[in-house]
Order: C-alpha cells, then sequence, then structure tokens
C-alpha cells in the first residue's frame, strides 16, 4: 500500500494540512499536493474503472500524461467530470468521486465486461450490431451509449466565469522546465518580448527530481537564479498554471490558464484562454515517459518509473514499501536510487538487456540493488493491487523462473518527446533508432506565412534527454528565436553540467518477446480506451494497414489523453504485425488541445446576457415593460405582438390588426436598415443596383425597389427616397442592412471605384415610427408641426418638418394597405416620440402593434416578404415584380442573369394567392402542392409550396402566398396539398392581393 | 463616479459626445483644412486619432474620419461643411444617436479591451494618438486614448447596453491578467 514518507517532498509544506474527500471518505493532504499525491499518500491506489472491461487503474503517471486517475470533481453548480488527479492541485474542500463503475469502485458489476473479453475485441460492434438494421437506432446504439462514458455530465449550470485575452510577443515559450527557462534567458536577453508559459505550479519541470548541478549550483538555486534574472527583465513574462494548448497558422497559439482551478469559490474567471500572437514559438515541452506492455500492466501499483521518483521526491509518497523496477534502459536506475535513498526496498531491477553496465547501473548495485538481465515480466501478480511479478526469460514465451512480492511496479520503456505542439500545425518528424522515439526534424518545422519555420522545440522535446545535450539545445533555441525576430543574441555560452552518460536502449515492444495470446490480451496498450496488444495485432490481421484506419478499428489513443503513453507502443506493435519498420507505419495526427481544456474557457464571456448580442431600438424598454412577446429579427429584438393579460398571442395578433384597419396603429420601424448614398454618380449607381429607374425619382419622392445579385436572384427590397439631386436614402430589410451596406462598399470599391459616391449606414441614427390606419393623419395633425396634409405629402412623398417639437422626416408609404406615415426622428428622441404618438393617438382609438400583425396585413395586401416569398432562387418576375425590372436600362445587376433561358422559362414557379375551399382551414406554411400520376416513388409531382399562410382577421378567412409552377396563368385552378397520410387541403388559385385591391385605404 | 485606482477602470457613457462621419479624400486640401479648423487638431494618418478634451479626428479608413464634437456643435458644423465643401465631392452626416461612446478610466483599461478585441495593447505598440477599428468580443468597435490612463470606445448605439454589461464584467476587480503592466515602464 502506498503512504506519506516522513521525510522528503520538496513541493509539499507538512505545515499546511488540507481536507478533502474521496468517494465520501474524509482524507488529508497537504498545501503543494496534487490530488493524485495526496490519494497515494493516503494509501489509495484505485482510483477508477476502465472505460470498456471495468478493470480496476490506478495512477500510472504523474503529470498530464495520466491516462487512469480521472475523477468526477466537485458537486452542484461546481461538478465537472474527468478531472486529471495528476493536474489537480488539492484544496481544502475537494471532493472527487471515481468514475466508471456501478455499484462501487470496489465491487463492479461492469466488470463482467472484462471475464467476456475475449468475445469483446476490436471491432467488435462494428462486427456484432449490425443486423438487423433497425435494431442499431432503438436497441444497440441507447444500450451502449448508457454503458459508455467515464465521468457524469454536469446537471446545473456552471457557477464560475471564464475570459479571453489577447496578447502579442516575439517569442512564445511553453514550458517551464530547465530548458523553458534556458530558452527564455536568451531570448530574454537578446531584447525579445517573452512569454514564458508553465502548467504546473511551479517551474523546474523535471530537473526538480532529475536534475543535475548546473553551472556548479545545485539544480534548485540554478532554478531560482535563474527565474530572478528573467522576472528582473521587463521584457519577459513568466506565468504558472498555464498551459499552451495549441499551435495554429500564423504564429497563433492558445494557452490555458488555470486562474482559480486551486481557489474554488474565490470571485476571480475560473479559466483564461490566452488568444496569442507570437513570431516564434519554442516548445520545451519535455518528454513523456513510455509504458511497457506486459500481461497486467495495468494493475493498481504498475506506474512509470520517473512517476514513482516524482511522488517520492517532490511529495514525498512511498508507492509501497517494496517496488521491483522494470526497464529496457538506464534511466529507471534513478528510481531504484531514489527509492532506497527514501529508505525503501526495490528487490530487483529486471532490465529486459542482455547487459546492464552503465554509471546509473553501476550505482544501483553498489547500493546492493539485485540487477537481473535479460528478463522480463512474465506477468503481474494481483487484482485491485499489485502484490508481485513474475519474472521470465525476455527472449521467451513466459515461462515463470521466479516470483517476487512487491506493492509497486516501477515500469519503463524509455522517454518519447512530446512533440504535440510542434506537430499541431504540421511539423514533421523523424525516426531516432537509438532512443527509439520520434523526434521533431528541424528541417521540417511548421511554416509561416513567409514560408519560414516558426516553431522550434528545445531540450528533451526535441530530443535531447540528457542534461547536458537538453540545456545546450535550449540555449540555442532561444538565440534562434531572438534572432528570427531581429533582435541579436549576446555572447555567453550555454549552461554546462555533468551528465551521467547512459547506455544505450534496447527497444522492447512487448515483454516477454514471445508472449501468448493469453499473456498479450492483458497486455495493455491504451489505458484509457483499454486497447491492448492482441488488439492491434488483430486489427492488422484483418488488413487494416493504416494507421489511422488502426487507430480508428481499435480506438488507440482516441481517448482523452490522445494517446500520449500507447501512440509509440501502438504504432511499434503494429509495425512488428505488418512486418514494416516503425517509421514506415508513421504517427497519427496530434491536434490541439494538447490535454482537454474547459467548455468554459472557449465560450469565454459568451454566456448569459452576453451570450450573443442583441440589437434593441430606443423604444425597446417601452415595449419590454408593455407586453411585448418578442421576435429576433436580424440581430435585433422586435415585439411581434403587445400582449394584454389574460390573452393569446394569437387573439393579440387578431386585436391588433383590427385595430389598425379601423382606427390606427402604432409599429417601432426602427430596425429598417437606412443607407444614405451620396455623390455626383449616385443616381448612375443606384440604377445598376436596383432593377428599376432611381435615377428618374425626383427629390422629395420615394420609390420600391429591389436588388439582385449577379445571378439575377432577387435578395433585398426597400423603399428609395431621393432627398435631393446627389443624395438618396435607401431603406433596407431588417436583417440586410448590414449586408446591402456591404454590397454597395463592395461594388464601390472593387468594380465600379471610378464613381464618385459614398455611403454611410445611418441604420441607427434614426428611430422610425410607423402611423398607421384611417386616423393616421388625425393623429399627426394633432402632434403638429407640420403639413401631412394629402396635398402637402401625397402618397410615396416624403417632407422633412417638425412633429411635437422634434425634428421628423415623414414618408408616405405604406407596407399595410393603409393611410401611412413612417416618421424618422433621432434615435436619442425616439422614445419621446413614441410616447407622444400614443398619447395623440389615444383619442382615436390608437394600440401599438407587432412584427406578426406587420406580416398579416402586408400578406393581406400581397406585398411579399424577403425571406418568404424568396429563398435565393426567385427573381422578381416570379413574384409578378416583373413592373420593377427596368426594360430601359441598358444594365443593372442581375440583367444578364434574367435573360438566361431558365430564367424566362413561362412555367416557372410563380406567385399565386391561395384560397382554401374551407375558409378556417389555415394551410401550413411550406406545404407542398402536388399534381399527376404518381411517379415510381409512389408520390404525385411537387408542382410548388406554400410561401405565407395566415388567418386574415380583416376577411374573416385564411389567405396564403405560393410559388406555383405556371401559377400565374392557372387562375381559378384548384390544387391539392397533401399535409398528412389522410388529410388533403384543396385550395383555389386567385390574385394574390386579397384585400383593397383598388388601393383605396391607403391612398386618402 | 468613484476615483479610478490602478485596480478599477470606471466606465461611464458619454451621452453628450457629438459624432460626424466625413468622408472625402482626406487628402484634398480643402476638406482637410475645413476638418482641422473645425476640430482644433491636427489631420490623423492611418490609425490614428487625434482628440483633445472631447473634440477631435479619429481616422476610420482611407477616405473617412469620424469628427468628434460636443453633441451642441454638430448642427453649426454641419453647416459649415454645407456651406464651405458645397463643391467638393464628400458625405458628412451627424451619427451621434447612431453610435454610444464609453469612457474606460483607469490604468487597466487596456487589459479590459484585450479581453475582447484582437490588437496589441501593450504600450509599446498601441500609445496616445493611435485608434483601433476593430471588434470586442462578438461586436464592431472603435477605441482610441484621450489620456494616458483612459480610452474612449465607440460602438453601434442598439448594442450600447451588451458593451456596457461587456465592459462590466471584463472590468470586475481582481480579474486583471496583470500582463500589459510589465511593458508600461519600456515603452
Amino acid at each position: 500500500m502506498s503512504t506519506r514518507l516522513a521525510a522528503k517532498g520538496q513541493l509539499i509544506d507538512r505545515s499546511k494540512p488540507i481536507a478533502f474527500t474521496f468517494n465520501g471518505n474524509r482524507f488529508v493532504g497537504y498545501q503543494g499536493d496534487t490530488l493524485a499525491s495526496a490519494l497515494l499518500a493516503n494509501g489509495q491506489t484505485l482510483v477508477g474503472r476502465s472505460f470498456k472491461y471495468h478493470r480496476p487503474r490506478g495512477i500510472v503517471a504523474s503529470g498530464a500524461e495520466e491516462p487512469n486517475a480521472l475523477v468526477n470533481l466537485g458537486s452542484g453548480s461546481r461538478f465537472e467530470p474527468n478531472q486529471r488527479a495528476t493536474t489537480t492541485e488539492l484544496f481544502e474542500g475537494l471532493e472527487a468521486k471515481s468514475q466508471n463503475h456501478w455499484p462501487s469502485l470496489e465491487f463492479d458489476f461492469g466488470a463482467i465486461n472484462a471475464k467476456l473479453s475475449r468475445f469483446l475485441p476490436a471491432g467488435f460492434y462494428y462486427k456484432t450490431f449490425i443486423h438487423p438494421r433497425a435494431a442499431w437506432k432503438h436497441i444497440f446504439e441507447p444500450v451502449i451509449r448508457q454503458s459508455a462514458g467515464l465521468g457524469a455530465a454536469p446537471s446545473k449550470p456552471d457557477a464560475d466565469r471564464y475570459e479571453h485575452f489577447y496578447a502579442y510577443v516575439d517569442v512564445l515559450i511553453v514550458g517551464g522546465g530547465m530548458a523553458g527557462l534556458t530558452a527564455a534567458l536568451e531570448a530574454g536577453k537578446a531584447g525579445a518580448k517573452v512569454l514564458l508559459v508553465e502548467q504546473t505550479s511551479q517551474f523546474g519541470g523535471r530537473s526538480l527530481v532529475d536534475g543535475d548541478a548546473i553551472d556548479g549550483a545545485p539544480v534548485d538555486e540554478w532554478i531560482a537564479q535563474t527565474l530572478n534574472a528573467l522576472e528582473a527583465m521587463p521584457n519577459v513574462t513568466l506565468r504558472k498554471r498555464m498551459m499552451g494548448t495549441g499551435v495554429y497558422d500564423h504564429g497563433y497559439a492558445l494557452a490555458y490558464e488555470r486562474v482559480a482551478d486551486h481557489l474554488p469559490g474565490a470571485d476571480l474567471p475560473r479559466h483564461r484562454l490566452w488568444r496569442i500572437r507570437a513570431r516564434q514559438i519554442i516548445a520545451a515541452t519535455g518528454a513523456v515517459e513510455r509504458p511497457l506492455a506486459f500481461a497486467g500492466n495495468d494493475i493498481p501499483g504498475v506506474m512509470l518509473a520517473g512517476a514513482v521518483r516524482d511522488y517520492v521526491s517532490l511529495y514525498g509518497v512511498s508507492p509501497g514499501d517494496r517496488t521491483v523496477i522494470v526497464t529496457n534502459n538506464d534511466d529507471a536506475y534513478r528510481t531504484a536510487i531514489a527509492l532506497r535513498e527514501a529508505g525503501l526496498d526495490v528487490p530487483a531491477i529486471i532490465d529486459a538487456r542482455n547487459m546492464s553496465t552503465g554509471a546509473l547501473a553501476d550505482q544501483a548495485r553498489a547500493l546492493g540493488i539485485r540487477v537481473e538481465v535479460g528478463r522480463g515480466v512474465g506477468k503481474v501478480l494481483g487484482g485491485k493491487a499489485v502484490t508481485g511479478v513474475a519474472i521470465s526469460p525476455q527472449a521467451g514465451e513466459g515461462a515463470v523462473i521466479e516470483t517476487i512480492e512487491c506493492e509497486c511496479i516501477a515500469m519503463s520503456g524509455g522517454w518519447s518527446p512530446v512533440v504535440h505542439l510542434w506537430s499541431h500545425c504540421g511539423g514533421k518528424l523523424t525516426w531516432n533508432e537509438e532512443l527509439a522515439h520520434f523526434r521533431p526534424d528541424p528541417e521540417r518545422p511548421p511554416t509561416s506565412a513567409d514560408g519560414k519555420g516558426f516553431v522550434i522545440c528545445a531540450g528533451s522535446a526535441s530530443g535531447a534527454l540528457l542534461s547536458d545535450e537538453c540545456l545546450a539545445d535550449a540555449f540555442d533555441a532561444g538565440r534562434k528565436a531572438a534572432g528570427s525576430c531581429g533582435f541579436e543574441p549576446e555572447d555567453s555560452v550555454a549552461p554546462q553540467t555533468d551528465a551521467i552518460a547512459e547506455q544505450f536502449l534496447e527497444p522492447v515492444w512487448i515483454m516477454p518477446q514471445g508472449a501468448d495470446i493469453s499473456l498479450r490480451s492483458k497486455a495493455f496498450l491504451d489505458y484509457q480506451n483499454d486497447v491492448k496488444v492482441s488488439d492491434v495485432q488483430l486489427a492488422a490481421r484483418e488488413g487494416y494497414e493504416s494507421v489511422e484506419h488502426t487507430k480508428r478499428y481499435t480506438t488507440l489513443g482516441m481517448a482523452t489523453d490522445q494517446g500520449k503513453l500507447s501512440n509509440i507502443n501502438g504504432l511499434a506493435i503494429l509495425a512488428d504485425a505488418l512486418n514494416a519498420p516503425i517509421p514506415a507505419v508513421g504517427t497519427t495526427t496530434f491536434r490541439p488541445p494538447y490535454t482537454p481544456i474547459s467548455m468554459g474557457s472557449i465560450a469565454g464571456e459568451a454566456r448569459g446576457a452576453l451570450f450573443k448580442p442583441t440589437r434593441k431600438t430606443a423604444m425597446d424598454g417601452w415595449h419590454a415593460e408593455n407586453g411585448a412577446h418578442w421576435e429576433p429579427v436580424g440581430d435585433w429584438r422586435r415585439p411581434y405582438t403587445f400582449q394584454r393579460a389574460g390573452e393569446s398571442i394569437s387573439a393579440s395578433v387578431t386585436r391588433e390588426i383590427l385595430n389598425t384597419r379601423k382606427n390606427v396603429g402604432l409599429l417601432d420601424a426602427s430596425t429598417l436598415g437606412k443607407l444614405l448614398v451620396k455623390g455626383p454618380d449616385a443616381a448612375k449607381f443606384l440604377d445598376l443596383l436596383y432593377t428599376n429607374m432611381m435615377s428618374s425619382l425626383k427629390p422629395g419622392r420615394c420609390r420600391y425597389g429591389l436588388m439582385c445579385n449577379e445571378n439575377g436572384f432577387l435578395f433585398d427590397d426597400g423603399v428609395v427616397a431621393r432627398i435631393d439631386e446627389q443624395t438618396f436614402l435607401c431603406h433596407t430589410t431588417s436583417g440586410g442592412s448590414d449586408n446591402v451596406h456591404g454590397w454597395m462598399e463592395e461594388w464601390l470599391q472593387t468594380e465600379w471605384w471610378d464613381m464618385q459616391v459614398y455611403v454611410a449606414n445611418m441604420t441607427e441614427q434614426f428611430a422610425q415610427v410607423a402611423v398607421v390606419g384611417p386616423h393616421a393623419r388625425k393623429v399627426l395633425e394633432k402632434l403638429g408641426g407640420m403639413d401631412v396634409s394629402k396635398e402637402a405629402l401625397p402618397f410615396m412623398g416624403f417632407a422633412d418638418g417638425e412633429l411635437a417639437g422634434i425634428p421628423a422626416r415623414a414618408y408616405r408609404i405604406s407596407f399595410s394597405g393603409e393611410l401611412s406615415y413612417e416618421i424618422a426622428v433621432p434615435a436619442t428622441r425616439g422614445l419621446e416620440f413614441w410616447q407622444a404618438c400614443l398619447a395623440a393617438g389615444a383619442e382615436f382609438g390608437m394600440q401599438p402593434y407587432g412584427t406578426e400583425a406587420l406580416h398579416v396585413m402586408r400578406a393581406e395586401k400581397g406585398f411579399i416578404m424577403i425571406g418568404d416569398e424568396t429563398d435565393g432562387t426567385v427573381i422578381p418576375q416570379d413574384l409578378n415584380l416583373g413592373w420593377a425590372v427596368s426594360k430601359k436600362k441598358e444594365d443593372f445587376i442581375g440583367k444578364r442573369a434574367q435573360e438566361r433561358s431558365y430564367l424566362t422559362a413561362p412555367d416557372r414557379k410563380q406567385l399565386v394567392g391561395l384560397l382554401t375551399e374551407d375558409p378556417k382551414t389555415v394551410l401550413p406554411d411550406g406545404a407542398h402542392a402536388v399534381e399527376g400520376p404518381p411517379q415510381d416513388n409512389g408520390f404525385a409531382s411537387a408542382i410548388g409550396h406554400v410561401t405565407s399562410t395566415y388567418y386574415s382577421p380583416s376577411l374573416d378567412r385564411s389567405i396564403a402566398m405560393a410559388l406555383i409552377k405556371g401559377g400565374s396563368g392557372r387562375m381559378g385552378d384548384t390544387l391539392e396539398f397533401p399535409v398528412s397520410k389522410d388529410v388533403t387541403i384543396r385550395a383555389k388559385i386567385v390574385d394574390p392581393v386579397f384585400f383593397d385591391k383598388e388601393g383605396e385605404r391607403q391612398n386618402v | 463616479m468613484s476615483e479610478a485606482t490602478s485596480e478599477t477602470v470606471d466606465i461611464s457613457r458619454l451621452s453628450e459626445r457629438g459624432m460626424i462621419t466625413v468622408r472625402g479624400d482626406l487628402t484634398s486640401v480643402d476638406l482637410q483644412y475645413q476638418l482641422t479648423s473645425l476640430a482644433g487638431v491636427d489631420m490623423p494618418s492611418e490609425r490614428e486619432a487625434k482628440v483633445e478634451d472631447g473634440r477631435g479626428l479619429v481616422w476610420m479608413s482611407p477616405d473617412e474620419v469620424l469628427m468628434v464634437l460636443p453633441k451642441s456643435d454638430v448642427e453649426g458644423v454641419l453647416g459649415t461643411f454645407r456651406e464651405t465643401l458645397g463643391a467638393i465631392h464628400h458625405l458628412a452626416v451627424d451619427v451621434s444617436d447612431a453610435r454610444a461612446v464609453f469612457e474606460l478610466k483607469g490604468p487597466k483599461w487596456r487589459e479590459v479591451i484585450a479581453k475582447g478585441a484582437p490588437v496589441d495593447l501593450s504600450p509599446k505598440a498601441f500609445a496616445l494618438g493611435q485608434m483601433r477599428r476593430t471588434r470586442l468580443g462578438q461586436v464592431a468597435v472603435a477605441f482610441w486614448m484621450t489620456e494616458p490612463d483612459t480610452a474612449e470606445l465607440v460602438c453601434f448605439a442598439s448594442l450600447a447596453e451588451f458593451v456596457s454589461n461587456w465592459l462590466k464584467m471584463a472590468a470586475k476587480a481582481g480579474s486583471f491578467p496583470d500582463y500589459l503592466k510589465e511593458y508600461k515602464n519600456d515603452a
């Protein structure tokens, strides 16, 4: 059993105990512990159940590479699943629960899967759940989904807040170990603006445990000196608890700062996602130790050798009284030495190599540690914890020579550089035969816009594993990065250290090398996704030759750890099965983020009220207080209707329509786009933009206009007012104003740059209020200030003046068919004007109305709505708007397109009105009209669809508009709209103008 | 309004600010003369803002400047433009009501904006006299400095409430990364 040692633990403060719970059990750790070290200190070696077979799992690693120790952390609104115990700093009151078991961690019913494992090989789901087809959706998938997944989903909204931050640097350095610090020092001294980020809460990296003296000083002193030097540089920033998560094009990088994970409840943003532009990025991300593949290598107590000495040295934690070391390299001997120095027993070092003669081996032997060469693990003994290890000849098939009792097995298969950041943006790798790992190929870096590399790996991340090589490499990296940014590195020499020479490593991908199937099917490669040696071999036998396909078939490396431990081992097994060299098989693709980051940090501040910008008019507050039922229109929110107490939405809409037609209504039309177009060529420009003629418009008059794209399709409409000879105000749809503005600028800037025209988007300068209905003129007359008579302000005219003491421009335009004025006033006086209208209109029965009443009234008049009657494939002629398409103009956008045969065909879908046979039946929006004999598919041909459909209060019957093939020539025909299996609605084609065909009401 | 300390940023809306959008040939001597004499500042170059005591010129694009001035002066200035620039092709309109202006006061204003704007706001890269037309989170904004520890930010008026909430959230005490100060002294 693991426990806390009486001595050691350079990161913990034994004077500060911290209480926490694991599965409800109360434990105590110390300030400086990670959750993982605190669990081990409390003897908790079993921390979870595996994903597929529900095997008991323990802590394997001590850092970001940990695959097993994922916990549900926190509760309620601070609950988060799949948190890595090895990267979770301990805090007072921390609550952790293990994952993926039922009913308990100790007894897990799902462990039956392990007994069935020979029936659940790679590809099991694909092979088994194919037939019958329907069963997948209704039986297999729901059951599999139920049993899959690790942590639980949060059930409450997140209590914390998050944010982004933009930073610009010359050199971004990821990793605060001795390589990162050395590189920072060089780049900083050269004058570059440097940001160094370290994912843990302390600088130093592996050198805290393994470091040799640097420049004559003990490594901790050297780190302290270096940090002092860096902190004194105004151009260098050091940040802890911040992980470089991804590298993207052109030196863009993301870094994930865990501001308050260790301070829950503090009034701070929990995470901050840094969006960094760096001219050069140095990845000083270190290396990750590889596990060895032997039977039972996932039993709690089997750990990485480096992690074992981390727990001893950094946290004063013993992984067990007796630790057997299993290795193929010299580095693991450090663990044996560290354990022995801590007073713990190391019964044996099992070295797969045939000889072990390095300096570290000599040192271990001198301490009296037994070293067995040419040996491997036959299998691990134990269930929920290691109880011993069976030793076999590495060259054999697993015959047991000897059994050794132990509580911990420290394994090392060598070290692989962390090449993720190098690879994210396309940096290439090269296979290092000697160290059996892929390292960055400096000749093929990820390149920026100038074609030059912008990522440099430093230290062990570039494959320089020994401390002297590591420092020299990092020193060069820092200088190179600064030099690439145009800074002159100072004359200096790399820090010196006396690294212990190491004997060569011998690649070992399976232990023992002739392990039979019973052993291979217990030898795990990917702990998190339960992928074994036998699974990869099966995939190869079944023809999966590409590493990418094998990955997906077996799920190797597809878990949240992205195969940090399994990648190289898995592809070595694949290469062996394919009888191909490892570099020929290649690696899978590394993708950001390096380790999972919170969804909150990605969203940043954009949640709740800040989730989406909502544009509000000057009268928005009044609407909110007066029963507005909202509707989103573009980015605006607009009142759909103004509901009264006890009134349904449809009753409210009906009331507003009838009142507007009978008395007078008030509409907030401020959201309409208002583009001011000015210049000597303004009229010429608008003639090209609109399908109809605008140059012939007289100042003081308005004209309805249509805009088409180059393909002739209608995309926006609105009323254009000519202010003076050179100035026009173009109204656009509410959702289209930015789009049309951009459209105008694009033509002016890229095609017609010689035209003398300027455009300004005046949409928000004015609040616009429509006063609509038979009493509209009386209301305005009562407000007073300008002549709004028929003579002074005729239909489709406008006039500037003053109403109710407010500067106003009154347009005599109508979208409802009623006598109607749209009044534009300065936006800051919009509310004042709105209220003045209501006060003046009270005696005439004025009521405000919303967008739905507007829609119904325009449909009663047969007016089209962009987005209802148009869908990007409709030309004006389809909508009976041919009258607004000039025949006289030499050109306009869309003209030539509209002459194409398909667009001039007489049987195009054309706008018609529809009257259902039963006047109470309202056609569903989008309903299809069908006609003719059944086709091969058993259905009659669709000949068109409903575009707008309402119950018209003004006519007391249903009305609809539709686009029907050749519809203009089919007045009086009755069409069939099958709307369900049994129901077909019949409707007669009529003229789409249902109400006041002569237009008498608006022209009074 | 509380006195801004080093750890707070006071955010207030300047509702009496007037703004005129002027589009035209910014190299025209006549236009430059009118703009600079009416605003009382020099002509701004690309990405520059010349604003003193609530009056000045902000470069917006190669053919657009924003004149800022007290709201009460807008009508008069527009009248002067009409009289003096009638022969020159230009566009000058009152956009005072179309925009909202916020003042951010306090040395940490840079870090408030850097939470949403992809702009290098280190004092070395962004100093008094500079402007940026960019975005803040999801919305379009422009901003410039008026004093060493004060900046003005404009957005569309319809988004004033959203931007105000955004700024207040970003400016919450204690929530600053404390990053941009690092370079203050070597600016």
